[in-house]
């Protein structure tokens, strides 16, 4: 499809908050934290200059009652949104699960910041991925335009399996860093993203309800059983979403993984975010330089893209997890889930991780070669040298 | 709209899901519980005057069970598998046409 993008030179907070704006959200429920608050300060910007119809800013007194809000706004049918960083995050944590489990397709963005102690606000993975197993999917942008078109995406994929779903931008390298960013068309949006139709709703008051009732030992178990079905079904939606997406407006989001020439790769790195848009351009300076290198950016990490990525590891003799987060007492969390794919299958190229970027750390072009050298040597070896690399450690 | 407990017709029936499939998507019932018999948790009852009733249903959209229903005469049956004596019910009527009485085993 022909169309005029309008171009506008945001931040990643304000292409979120545009974002919620074009999706049409009813209701906004958030409490301010770094670095997260521009994201809110925009909505009640639109809210205060008459830019948006329809839309209940509701200030509340912690990310846990915003969480509360937008489940009770969900449940009588609207569309909800909320935005929140790190500690923020955490303290949602228990109610990720109630919209979950209530089939709620709330869209919250969360700007990855780094766990206290010690205090900070920079970037870093860990926070979302704390959320791995609440059914919330979760989708990983690279850049400001990956912000917006998540969110747009987002409520389609949410509004059509009933999960709630978190887009994810990191703190600082895109909440607050300026970026041509093209928005769509209010008009084209709409055609993209029609009224929510929900499951049920609060306010049906012919057909009144009860939401989070007690299930016995009898029941509970089959109501998992119903949401693991609908991330598997988000698998499906997220593929046709993200072509459709890509037919309209030109960005194509098909895959769960994104290939940056991989075709013919020895090995490739793997990570999330932005810190991949770094890896593409040293996978430009390493192929120069001779190394048949690719990258591959997970932009869904739940539901877990699978089959993408036994397909990539069957032609690639090694993978470089890039980690910018960490499980204690285990390893990165990318690098668990990747591994734990391909164990059942016939795909086993050599596969490592490096722990980068943690709190904000740099994480340059330059270490990405310095990467490349270290899997180079061990693919031509053909054993790791450590199995977890805390790449950046001062030793 | 598929609930747990469908469209609730008069007395009891207890409702045994046996396949996923019969599950609605979302846990949405007319009660606090899923399937659950509530009736045998009361120690008080509640006991409907029809003759101070004004069919309001202020008690039916109170009730925490699916234990109020709409009988075909208009006036509010109670189903005492599901009533678990929460008296709810008798504090909301306006006309005070529900009364909470000690139930004889
Ligand atoms: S609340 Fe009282 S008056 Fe109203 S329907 Fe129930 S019993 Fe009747
Ligand atoms: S006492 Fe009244 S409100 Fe409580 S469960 Fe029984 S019928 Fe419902």
């Amino acid at each position: 499809m022909k169309y005029k993008p309008i171009r506008k030179v945001v931040s990643g907070n304000y292409a979120a908050a545009y974002a919620a704006k074009h999706a049409r959200v009813e209701v906004v429920a958030a409490y301010p934290i770094t670095p997260q608050t521009s994201i809110i300060e925009k909505i009640a910007e639109f809210i205060s200059n008459g830019e948006v119809e329809n839309l209940q800013y509701v200030p509340v007194e912690s990310e846990h009652s915003a969480m509360a809000a937008c489940i009770g706004a969900s449940a009588a049918g609207a569309r909800a949104f909320t935005a929140t960083s790190a500690q923020g995050l955490a303290l949602m944590h228990e109610m990720l699960h109630w919209a979950s489990g209530a089939r709620l397709p709330i869209v919250m963005v969360d700007v990855n910041r780094a766990m206290a102690p010690p205090w900070s606000v920079w970037d870093d993975q860990t926070d979302s991925l704390a959320q791995r197993d609440t059914g919330w999917m979760q989708f990983y942008a690279e850049n400001n335009q990956e912000v917006y078109d998540g969110v747009l995406m987002a409520f389609k994929v949410a509004e059509t399996v009933n999960l709630p779903a978190m887009v994810v931008e990191s703190a600082f390298i895109l909440s607050h860093t300026y970026d041509i960013v093209e928005m769509i068309p209010q008009e084209l949006v709409d055609e993209f993203l029609p009224p929510r139709k929900p499951l049920y709703t609060l306010t049906d008051f012919d057909n009144p309800i009860a939401v989070g009732s007690l299930g016995g030992p009898n029941d509970y178990y089959e109501f998992r059983y119903k949401i693991e079905k609908a991330m598997d079904d988000a698998r499906k939606v997220i593929k046709e979403v993200g072509k459709e997406f890509g037919e309209m407006f030109g960005r194509d989001y098909r895959q769960m993984i994104e290939l940056y020439r991989t075709d013919d790769a020895d090995f490739v790195f793997m990570g999330m975010g932005s810190l991949m848009g770094t890896v593409k351009q040293a996978v430009d300076v390493l192929r120069e330089e001779g190394y048949k290198v690719g990258a591959a950016k997970v932009r869904w990490f739940r539901p877990f893209p699978k089959d993408e990525l036994y397909e990539l590891a069957k032609n690639v003799e090694g993978i470089a997890v890039l980690d910018r987060n960490f499980s204690f007492g285990q390893e990165g969390i990318l690098f668990n889930e990747a591994k734990g794919v391909l164990y059942n299958t016939n795909a086993h190229p050599i596969i490592k991780n490096y722990i980068v970027g943690l709190g904000g750390r740099d994480f340059t072009v330059n270490d990405v070669k310095k990467i490349a050298e270290n899997m180079k040597a061990i693919i031509e070896k053909g054993e790791l040298d450590v199995e977890v690399d805390w790449y950046h450690l001062k030793r | 709209m598929n609930t747990l407990f469908g469209e609730k017709k008069e007395g009891a029936t207890k409702i045994v899901l046996k396949s996923v499939d019969e599950y609605p998507d979302a846990p949405i019932t007319l009660g606090t519980t899923l399937i659950n018999f509530t009736g045998d948790w009361r120690t008080f009852i509640p006991v409907v005057n029809n003759d101070k009733c004004v069919k309001c249903y202020i008690c039916w959209k109170f009730c925490p069970e699916p234990a109020i229903y709409i009988r075909e005469d208009g006036y509010v049956g109670i189903d005492y598998d599901y009533c678990k004596g929460c008296g709810i019910c008798a504090n909301e009527c306006p006309t005070k046409a529900i009364t909470m009485e000690k139930e004889e085993k």
